[in-house]
């Protein structure tokens, strides 16, 4: 049996932003399996659908979620309270193959950032971590990525903090040194990034997001349009085949 | 411990559980959760004569209790299915269920002809899916259509033959009617009601294809009706389905009229629904003193 729902138990949690909340969940056999890059299906009370979070982190035996409050599901989940629990089907989907000897950039951007945490942990000091921001008041996460030994670079639209501007420019400062680039975050930061790596001959990895129902493959919902050898598109699924991508198959 | 098996058009189902097509592929993912023997049967993802690749993105949104979806059909198309997947399938210990669609009633007859040369136990006409361009449910909203298709695929069709009716009718009861009088063993329903969501910060419709199709608990008052309606109309097994969440539904489907039951939506939510089901509906039988699940169908009493 590859795939399990299961209770967790909240052990702690934390208000991160206004908006976005920092969850720590108890599930020694999940976490023990869990990958750089997975993502969990949140069983929302009162709602037909999971809410698929990505992993920000595996502590020991708990698996930490940091997400942001969209709407109403994740309002709902983040009115949980530590002790309680939180019905997950973990761990889900391919996440980033990660060589720690390799000199890897990590780039988040936004509530892309915490999928970078548990995947840049794995490369240490061999990562260039590159965080992007509307403003210093959704800086999140930057303490974790320095305590894992990583170089933490931080980008805000509106230059409040660190470099003003996007992403992209400190990554083509730093692309020259990099081996691999892994990145989360929205949809026109990722085709910038994968043209830019594209253009120094650097292998790109990003995590998608879509609309998901079943979470395991089954559905077909959370279509992705990727490019086929001979040119022609077809779609693959977020679930299963992803989240994470190989930059040059999606058809941005 | 009541006996939950059920026979519809001559085939034996261990219980009346059956996974709706489209929820759950080919039944190779689920089977990670559980043995898929859990199921009664299995009815398979829509599949058509060629591959097709299915709508653009974004295919779901979530509803009050429900979702929306408009897959558009995507599937590996029939001779994929026939080579990859049925011989696993047949190993299951689940009845196999072939849910066939297509734009052309010539369409509809080469798959009918095709499957029946294969070991699957039955196949489910899906003359009601929103999602598609041509086909699909063009066929299956007037008597006249689904009677025309129901008699040209039956001359090819050599396995039970179910037709699956949309909801998005005036009186499903003759059309029940019209697949019953031309030779359908069963009738299974309902597939999704068509609906539509927009996003008011962009003013776009959420869902890429503009409508699709809605399930989960909020259809299921929709689905009893129509069953109960069905039900009153013809002879012929009635497979319910619509919103069937709990084993309360369950056994309330089946009250309504249906003799088998159709699981989808509700296993998003739990993918352990199907095992819940089949314990509660035991449970209930026990309680009342029933010794067959047959027991509970159209037993609603309306005087």
């Amino acid at each position: 049996m590859k795939y399990d729902a299961q209770d967790c138990k909240l052990v702690f949690s934390q208000k991160l932003t206004p908006t976005i909340y920092d969850f720590r969940l108890q599930n020694s056999a999940l976490a023990a399996v869990t990958k750089p890059g997975q993502f969990v299906q949140v069983l929302v009370p009162g709602k037909t659908l999971r809410r698929p979070i990505s992993v920000c982190d595996v502590e020991g035996d708990t698996i930490r979620l940091v997400f942001e409050v969209r709407g109403e599901g994740t309002a709902i989940m983040a009115e949980t309270r530590t002790g309680e629990s939180i019905n997950i089907i973990a761990p889900l989907g391919k996440g980033f193959d990660i060589d720690p000897a390799k000199k890897t950039a990590f780039i988040g951007g936004g509530i892309g950032v915490p999928p970078m945490l548990y995947s840049a942990k794995q490369c240490g000091a061999n990562a260039v971590v590159i965080n992007g921001f509307r403003s210093k008041d959704a800086m999140i996460l930057s303490d974790d990525f320095k305590s894992a030994g990583c170089r933490l670079i931080v980008a805000t639209d509106d230059g409040s903090f660190g470099i003003h501007g996007f992403v992209t420019q400190p990554l083509a400062e730093v692309i020259k040194d990099v081996e691999m680039i892994c990145a989360c975050g929205p949809t026109p930061m990722l085709r910038n990034i994968s043209k830019l790596a594209a253009e120094n001959g650097v292998p790109c990895q990003v995590s998608l997001e879509q609309r998901m129902a079943c979470g395991v493959g089954a559905c077909l919902g959370c279509a992705v349009a990727v490019k086929t050898e001979d040119g022609s598109v077809f779609y693959r699924h977020v679930c299963k085949d992803g989240p994470v991508f190989n930059s040059e198959e999606v058809a941005w | 411990m009541a006996d939950l098996s059920v026979n519809i058009a001559g085939v034996h189902f261990k219980n009346p559980i059956i996974a709706a097509s489209g929820t759950i592929g080919f039944g190779h993912e689920y089977s990670e959760f559980y043995p898929l023997s859990v199921f009664g049967g299995i009815s398979c993802k829509g599949t058509t004569l060629k591959e097709r690749p299915g709508n653009p993105p974004p295919r779901i949104a979530e509803t009050p209790m429900g979702m929306l979806n408009a897959v558009g059909l995507q599937n590996p198309g029939v001779e994929h299915f026939i080579k990859e997947d049925l011989p696993w399938l047949k190993k299951q210990d689940t009845v196999a269920i072939a849910n066939v669609a297509g734009s052309t009633r010539e369409d509809y007859c080469r798959m009918a002809e095709i499957l029946s040369e294969t070991d699957i136990d039955m196949i489910e006409l899906n003359i009601s899916c929103p999602n598609v361009k041509e086909g699909g449910v063009q066929f299956g909203t007037s008597c006249e259509s689904v009677a025309a298709i129901t008699k040209a695929v039956r001359a090819y069709c050599k396995k039970p033959l179910i037709i699956k009716l949309s909801p998005n009718v005036s009186d499903i009861a003759s059309i029940a009617k019209a697949a019953e009088s031309e030779g359908a063993d069963a009738v299974s329903l309902i597939n999704t009601l068509t609906g539509m969501r927009i996003d008011i910060n962009t003013r776009r419709p959420i869902i890429k294809n503009i409508t699709g199709g809605m399930s989960g608990p909020a259809v299921f008052p929709v689905a009893v009706r129509m069953v109960w309606q069905v039900k009153n109309a013809v002879g012929i097994p009635v497979i319910g389905m619509g919103g069937v969440t709990t084993w309360k539904d369950a056994v309330e489907m089946m009250m309504a009229g249906a003799d088998a039951l159709q699981i989808g939506t509700a296993l998003f939510t739990d993918p352990y629904s199907p095992v819940k089901i089949a314990k509660g509906l035991n449970d209930y039988l026990d309680a009342h003193g029933m010794s067959s699940v047959t027991e509970l169908t159209h037993t609603v009493i309306t005087d």
